[in-house]
């Protein structure tokens, strides 16, 4: 197992035993080798982000005590490779708990390969904290269970781990945490969520070319295809993709694609298709470092912009961001359900962050995540006169055939086109059919106005201090809230969640009563900072920025409320 | 219900030039899917940016008018929505071997069952007379004002070692033998290549240049399921060009090896209340 699955494990473990679970896997863009590390923080109650302190560090080299000894507690512990040469004495000057195991050692008594350290140092740890073992055997022998052979010695590396630190130093010497009932949570990452929306949305065919880090979709989509009968399709480029999931909505199977910033890029031709044709599709962008091939694996906020403006021309879209992996399943129904309904391209935006973070949650309901469909006829077309694709109607959506509806001819066009499909460039015409869009648009901007979900607002609601910010920003700035609140600070924290529409008249609202407004964003420009500007012709107070490819943790917006507060 | 000529038509004006080669695709089409009774419902026509990409507007029946050069990946989605339309794609050379050349090779090898017809004038028409892949060295254009400096590709030879299970060539000047490719690409199961020699009259007329040198696969005892053989008649480009069908062979098409395909089309699947608990094992 490497350091992913290890974390996976870990971070299943402490869900099947009742806690609550964020896990980051930190990872450069290489096959082997690097400063692989996963970074993971374990709550009795709701947690929503990483907090940059932990009270234990399993060490298999040297780098990873020299990167991150910083994030010790005072007393907290190190689990060493005691095949590792180091400086204990620096580290214990620290204090710092050092806690040697032979973990290459007891791998070679076992005779199994070298990353099988990880379970050797699991098992270490729920000794450490005298945490059930057996929740741990049961999620490795799961997890591995196809392969019966590595499980039981990945198991048996396990209990060698625990059995040696109680024997040396006995149980529960860093604390003790004890298993809770399992109340069948899941542990999900952005990626499964968005999938597993799409799933619940009747979503029938998947296109998807491989890019970090929006894969883990198809690859879960993939695994599942048979038992959902989805189609699941690797394509010869990004621009096959979205063409291929635009004409099967045409056909009538809703369609979802994922991608990162230069696949996006690749796609966004064909999102003005979309828009013009009126044909739903939901794009996911999962966000990563840029510009170009930037930085593959870290995260970044920097394509709002971008995909509010992709494509030539002026069209309606959807842009919504989830701020967590639970949001990102409710999301993603409803994505696919706007789609259908305003007949529109619908992007969700994720991040790195987001996408491939370990999040505890409880199990979906499912009442909340229906299927609605939009005007659509399937059959036969029952009209008396003859199916216009684009028929004009006082709220601009035409009723969708599919090809194949008896009776109905479905006549489709990138070009701009008359009621039935036909390409023209009449003048008259292209005032109707650009209007016809618009009152789609101005629709679209009541839905978002008139729902809930559009910001949402936490905290202090009366607080006159404000945070603003989208996107997976939402779980540093909710754990800072509960650090601040213990301090006696009481702010408000808003979230916009759809970006386009813009949420206006919700926001001005909001933000009415609030003196100081502090942006923060994964990004260099503030983007939803100049966003409230050209909305609310509001600019933020203060703003919080963060660009180097990692997320915020909470300390950093805790430290930055403050010095507004001050 | 008798499918006729009539029904075809629709109200759109054509505004193809006169003696474009077009025109002769277009009825061999119709009269195709007249021979054959199709519904008209049943048909999808996909078509991309050129002067062929009007071709949707002329016929009374589904139809996709799509980007430069995405004909091949939309009919791919549309087929695999429904597995029981009939899914035929129009591109021109341009549209084809230029900017969409990247999707050919393939649709070609997942042999999905989606006929391609390219309107290889060899030659930008829309944009008043360009360069394209297929326009032989040395030819004048508006682009290439002191001769065409660059080799033609070779479609057929690049749909052949692509793994296209039937690949043919039509003439624009012969409108029986093009329908005749037609019907039996639409009765091939799996991916069905045409390239069609279409004459652009206003900025390449090559009708007399064809006219003496076709000549039929057919006519010469031509075994089109001999692989090689094809190959090799894929390179006979002088003063002896063959039409009809080159190769033909029967695989398992893309959405026969896709057992989720199995049953009712997909876009007529119930999606009312997906169970997705059953993915839970992964996430526990």
């Amino acid at each position: 197992m490497g350091v992913a699955a290890s974390g996976r494990m870990l971070a299943k473990t402490f869900t099947r035993g009742g806690y609550y679970v964020f896990g980051m896997i930190d990872y450069p863009s290489l096959i082997r080798g690097g400063h692989n590390f996963y970074h993971a923080t374990v709550s009795d109650e709701r947690i929503w982000s990483l907090h940059y302190n932990v009270d234990l560090i399993i060490a298999l080299n040297k780098d990873t005590l020299d990167r991150h000894l910083s994030k010790l507690k005072k007393k907290g512990s190190i689990i060493v490779d005691s095949d590792i040469k180091y400086d204990k004495s620096a580290l214990e000057r620290q204090g710092a708990r050092v806690f040697e195991i032979p973990l290459t050692g007891i791998v070679k008594e076992l005779g199994a390969l070298t990353v099988v350290r990880n379970s050797v140092a699991l098992g270490a740890s729920m000794a450490l904290i005298d945490f059930d073992l057996e929740v741990l055997l049961s999620v490795i022998r799961k997890e591995l269970g196809k392969r019966k052979e590595i499980a039981e010695i990945n198991v048996e590396a396990a209990k060698r781990g625990y059995s040696f630190v109680v024997e040396q130093y006995g149980k529960g010497v860093q604390c003790t945490i004890r298993p809770r009932s399992d109340n069948g949570h899941l542990v999900i990452t952005g990626n499964e969520a968005v999938a597993l929306g799409g799933l619940r949305a009747g979503m029938k065919t998947y296109f998807a070319y491989p890019m970090t880090p929006a894969s883990p979709v198809l690859h879960f989509l993939a695994n599942v295809q048979f038992d959902f009968d989805v189609v699941v399709v690797q394509p010869e480029n990004e621009i096959a993709v979205i063409n291929m999931a635009i004409g099967a909505w045409y056909a009538g199977s809703r369609s979802m694609v994922a991608t990162s910033g230069g696949g996006f890029a690749l796609m966004t031709e064909a999102i003005g298709q979309a828009a013009m044709t009126e044909i739903p599709v939901v794009v996911v962008l999962a966000q990563r470092s840029g510009p170009s091939t930037g930085m593959p694996t870290y995260t970044a906020q920097g394509d709002l912009r971008f995909a509010l403006h992709a494509s030539q021309g002026e069209f309606p879209r959807f842009v919504i961001a989830p701020g967590d992996a639970e949001e990102a399943f409710y999301l993603t129904v409803r994505a696919f359900n706007l789609a259908e309904k305003f007949q529109v391209p619908v992007i969700i935006l994720t991040d790195k962050h987001l996408a491939e973070s370990h999040l505890t949650v409880p199990a979906f309901d499912l009442k909340k995540a229906k299927v609605e469909r939009g005007k659509i006829i399937v059959g036969k077309y029952e009209g008396s006169e003859e199916y216009r694709r684009y028929k004009i109607t006082d709220d601009g959506i035409s009723p969708m055939a599919f090809p194949g509806t008896l009776n109905a001819i479905v006549k489709v066009n990138s070009s701009e086109h008359n009621e039935y499909g036909f390409a023209t460039a009449d003048a008259k015409n292209a005032e109707i059919m650009a209007k016809k869009r618009l009152r789609k648009l101005e629709l679209m901007q009541e839905e978002v106005e008139n729902c809930e979900e559009s910001v949402k607002v936490y905290g202090d609601e009366r607080s006159p201090i404000a945070i603003i910010g989208w996107g997976s920003t939402k779980g540093a700035i909710l754990e800072a809230l509960k650090i601040l609140e213990a301090k006696g600070v009481n702010v408000k924290f808003v979230q916009v969640v759809f970006l386009s529409p813009f949420p206006t008249r919700r926001l001005q609202t909001i933000l009415k009563d609030v003196r100081e407004l502090l942006l923060v964003e994964n990004n260099v420009t503030g983007q939803l900072g100049s966003l409230l500007r050209e909305h609310l012709l509001r600019a933020p107070d203060e703003y919080l920025l963060k660009f180097n490819g990692r997320p915020f943790y909470p300390h950093e917006v805790v430290s930055k409320v403050l010095e507004v507060v001050k | 219900m008798t499918i006729t000529l009539a029904q075809l038509n629709t109200k759109a004006t054509i505004t193809w030039c006169p003696g474009c080669g077009n025109f002769s695709i277009l009825t061999a089409f119709k009269r195709a899917l007249v021979e054959l009774q199709i519904p008209r419902e049943k048909v999808v026509v996909i078509t991309g940016i050129g002067c062929h990409g009007k071709f949707g507007d002329y016929v009374n029946v589904n139809s996709f008018h799509t980007i430069h050069g995405r004909v091949l990946p939309i009919a791919t989605g549309i087929k695999l929505a429904n597995k029981e339309l009939i899914v035929v794609g129009f591109s021109g050379d341009g549209d084809a071997y230029a900017i969409g050349l990247s999707h050919i090779p393939h649709a070609a090898r997942r042999n999905i069952d989606v006929k391609y017809v390219v309107h290889n004038n060899m030659i930008f028409g829309l944009t008043t007379g360009q360069v394209t892949p297929t326009t032989p060295k040395g030819v004048k254009t508006r682009s290439t004002p002191y001769g065409n400096p660059e080799e033609p590709l070779n479609p057929l030879a690049l749909a052949l070692v692509s793994g296209a299970t039937f690949v043919a060539r039509g003439f624009a000047g012969d409108v029986a033998h093009l329908t005749w490719l037609f019907k039996e690409a639409i009765k091939h199961k799996g991916f069905a290549f045409i390239d069609v020699l279409q004459p652009c009259y206003t900025f390449y007329n090559t009708y007399e240049y064809f006219r003496r040198r076709v000549y039929k696969l057919e006519d010469v005892g031509h075994d089109i399921t001999d692989f090689e053989e094809a190959l090799k008649k894929a390179y006979e480009w002088n003063d002896k060009i063959p039409i009809g069908i080159f190769y033909k062979v029967r695989k398992p098409t893309f959405e026969e090896t896709l057992p989720q395909l199995k049953g009712e089309p997909l876009a007529l699947r119930d999606i009312s209340d997906v169970n997705i608990e059953k993915a839970y094992v992964f996430l526990r």
